[in-house]
């Protein structure tokens, strides 16, 4: 699944500029002034750390974007809209009256919206409005853990490849293109055939196999680019090691991008969990999901179309949240555009 | 030539991991595959070591990879339960699958492009956001619900469209589930023609025809867009791909009777052997579509050949 970003990263060539190249003199000075003491704190001006915030004016990039992105109203939209979904995923019995599956009556099958449930009843004749609330926890969860363990893997391999280069970055990039050649939706269909009893562990594992790729490009690309800027040179002259170089230095310069990445790519894995689900290699049907909601609307949307109408709605409001939150970051994270 | 041999050299290792890697997801992990293929019938010992001589499950991973893809490039992609060859199945299929693809691929062309110049020449203008913020939802909205949707509203209702079936021939039977399929494709068609076409409006050489006198259309047409176009080209290519396999979905809605049809359908009869082979078939189409953009690219970029 190509990324949302415009632009093609991750060729040593052509790195993406760091999100920083151009915010203007770096407020390094004020930072260092009121920050830690031993001058090293001065050498990584953008590091994200709380005493640095707290302490003086100095503002970081990632504050300058919360001062941006406080004023917009899209992202507002979309904080809202997932804090909901979110919600639905951790506390499902706060907003639905039944537990997943529970109290289904087959003489309501497929009941239309009406006095006592609001969204109408499925094909089991459970209460919809409860199936859905349920259903976010699928989606929700295995997006964000795909997510959470894709950008792992990108920070550590991109890290350790762009900056020791050689071999070991030659042998990451290679296989980085072998995973990156398998399309999303096809590759994970060949596995999960495979397998009859799939839960949402086994999910989230083959969507990471098949996901992490993207991030892990675009962060060798910037840890390549920020890697040979002054601040480096300094924390390298001051005698900090590779490590400390590596996370402290260059992790919180060369991440934004890979972070407004990952946002776009919780919502592109919900969607493509979703669309798993409906094609009947995801999950199966004791766990509740909008996919296998869609998956079971398939046959019946014409006369019925209520039991396609809402699982989709509540899909596509949570996908299109992540996608605009990521585009609202990225512009906030973006120095050229302001 | 150097690049391009180059480049071919590169694309077979990907090639054998990346069909090796299915390879193995597929029979190598726990779990008896020939049970996980019987689905929930008990099978009688004897069917299971008949089953394991022929598909040499006794043999190293890398032997039976090598028998795989040996059949492979013979047209050999195994068998249905019936016994009947994949290869034969997909024959007749071929064609519906291209043309789906070729109108998808038209619209997300024509259509992509259009908007995406549209909203790149007036940035931060009605029309660009208009774009914007439409791309995003077509790109948050998943295919299977866009094309249930269409065919609801533009099929039943309006009667715009034939809803299902190829019997109106290309064309016609075409136009709605090619543009389902192209919908996605179009979203980022149009978002990276206008981010190109905006970068490029502000590159000095744009400055310079203006300076020159030159009329905007010219500017536009000539200087800027060409250039713009340049990575929208790379990404119609490798969305050819992509096409291939979206057609799963578009077809099983659509009732297309091509290979994205039998894809899905033999999921639903969870007939795997079926679903490997013609899956692999498409990954390696995907491959080879992304070998010979590449090889396009370095054609209409001279920069990529001598880097």
């Amino acid at each position: 699944m190509p990324e949302l970003l415009p632009g093609k990263p991750g060729k040593p060539g052509e790195a993406p500029k760091p999100g920083r190249t151009a915010t203007g003199p770096p407020p390094d000075l004020t930072a260092a002034s009121g920050g830690a003491p031993g001058g090293v704190a001065g050498a990584a001006p953008d590091v994200p750390d709380p005493a640095g915030e707290t302490g003086t004016a100095g503002r970081s990039l990632w504050r300058d974007a919360w001062l941006e992105l406080r004023g917009r109203v899209v992202f507002w939209m979309s904080a809202v809209i997932l804090v909901v979904a979110g919600a639905m995923a951790a506390v499902p019995d706060l907003f639905a009256a039944m537990g997943p599956n529970e109290n289904c009556n087959l003489r309501m099958s497929k009941k239309g919206p009406g006095a006592g449930a609001v969204f109408g009843y499925d094909l089991q004749g459970c209460d919809y409005w409860s199936q859905i609330v349920h259903g976010a926890r699928a989606s929700i969860l295995i997006g964000v853990a795909v997510t959470v363990f894709a950008l792992l893997i990108a920070v550590v391999l991109g890290l350790v490849g762009g900056y020791y280069g050689g071999v070991l970055d030659a042998l990451i990039a290679r296989i980085t293109d072998v995973f990156f050649g398998i399309p999303f939706v096809l590759g994970a269909t060949v596995v999960l055939v495979a397998f009859p009893g799939r839960g949402m562990w086994a999910m989230t594992l083959v969507l990471v196999v098949l996901g992490w790729t993207t991030m892990t490009r675009l962060m060798r690309g910037q840890v390549i680019a920020v890697k040979d800027m002054d601040f480096v040179a300094a924390a390298r002259m001051l005698g900090a090691g590779d490590r400390r170089i590596m996370f402290r230095h260059i992790l919180p310069n060369a991440i934004a991008p890979v972070f407004v990445v990952a946002m776009l790519n919780v919502g592109n894995v919900i969607a493509g969990e979703a669309t798993l689900d409906y094609l009947g290699v995801g999950l199966q049907y004791p766990d509740v999901s909008w996919g296998l909601q869609l998956n079971v609307a398939q046959t019946f949307f014409a006369e019925y179309p209520h039991l396609l109408v809402f699982p989709a709605l509540f899909l596509t409001a949570t996908v299109l949240s992540f996608l605009m939150l990521g585009d609202v970051v990225r512009d906030a994270l973006d120095p050229k555009l302001r | 030539m150097r690049y391009a041999v180059q480049r071919l050299i590169q694309a077979v290792p990907v090639f054998v991991i990346t069909t090796f890697l299915i390879y193995t997801m597929v029979f190598a992990l726990p779990g008896d595959p020939i049970l996980a293929l019987a689905g929930d019938k008990p099978v009688p010992e004897q069917v299971l070591d008949v089953m394991r001589e022929r598909y040499h499950l006794n043999d190293p991973l890398l032997v039976q990879y090598g028998y795989y893809m040996l059949g492979v490039f013979q047209g050999d992609l195994g068998e249905t339960f019936t016994g009947q060859p994949v290869s034969d199945l997909l024959a007749d299929r071929w064609a519906v699958t291209a043309q789906l693809a070729l109108t998808a691929w038209i619209f997300e062309l024509v259509v992509g492009v259009g908007l995406g110049v549209v909203a790149g020449l007036r940035r931060g203008g009605i029309a660009d956001t208009a774009v914007l913020a439409g791309t995003t939802f077509v790109i948050a909205v998943p295919v299977f619900v866009v094309g249930y949707t269409a065919q609801i509203l533009f099929g039943l209702n309006l009667g715009l469209f034939p809803t299902a079936g190829t019997d109106e021939g290309w064309p016609v039977s075409y136009l709605l589930p090619g543009m389902v399929l192209g919908s996605f494709g179009l979203a980022y068609v149009a978002r990276l023609t206008r981010t190109s076409l905006v970068e490029n409006l502000r590159a000095d050489y744009v400055r310079t025809a203006t300076a020159k006198g030159l009329r905007r259309r010219r500017i536009v047409g000539l200087h800027a867009l060409r250039n713009s176009l340049i990575p929208v080209v790379t990404y119609l290519g490798i969305d050819f791909g992509n096409l291939m396999a979206g057609a799963v979905v578009t077809e099983g809605i659509f009732n297309l009777p091509g290979i994205g049809q039998q894809v899905f359908q033999s999921i639903q009869l969870q007939e795997g052997p079926v679903v490997v082979g013609v899956v692999t078939l498409l990954v390696m189409i995907f491959i080879v579509a992304n070998l010979v953009v590449d090889l396009l690219y370095g054609v209409l970029d001279p920069r990529i050949r001598r880097a």
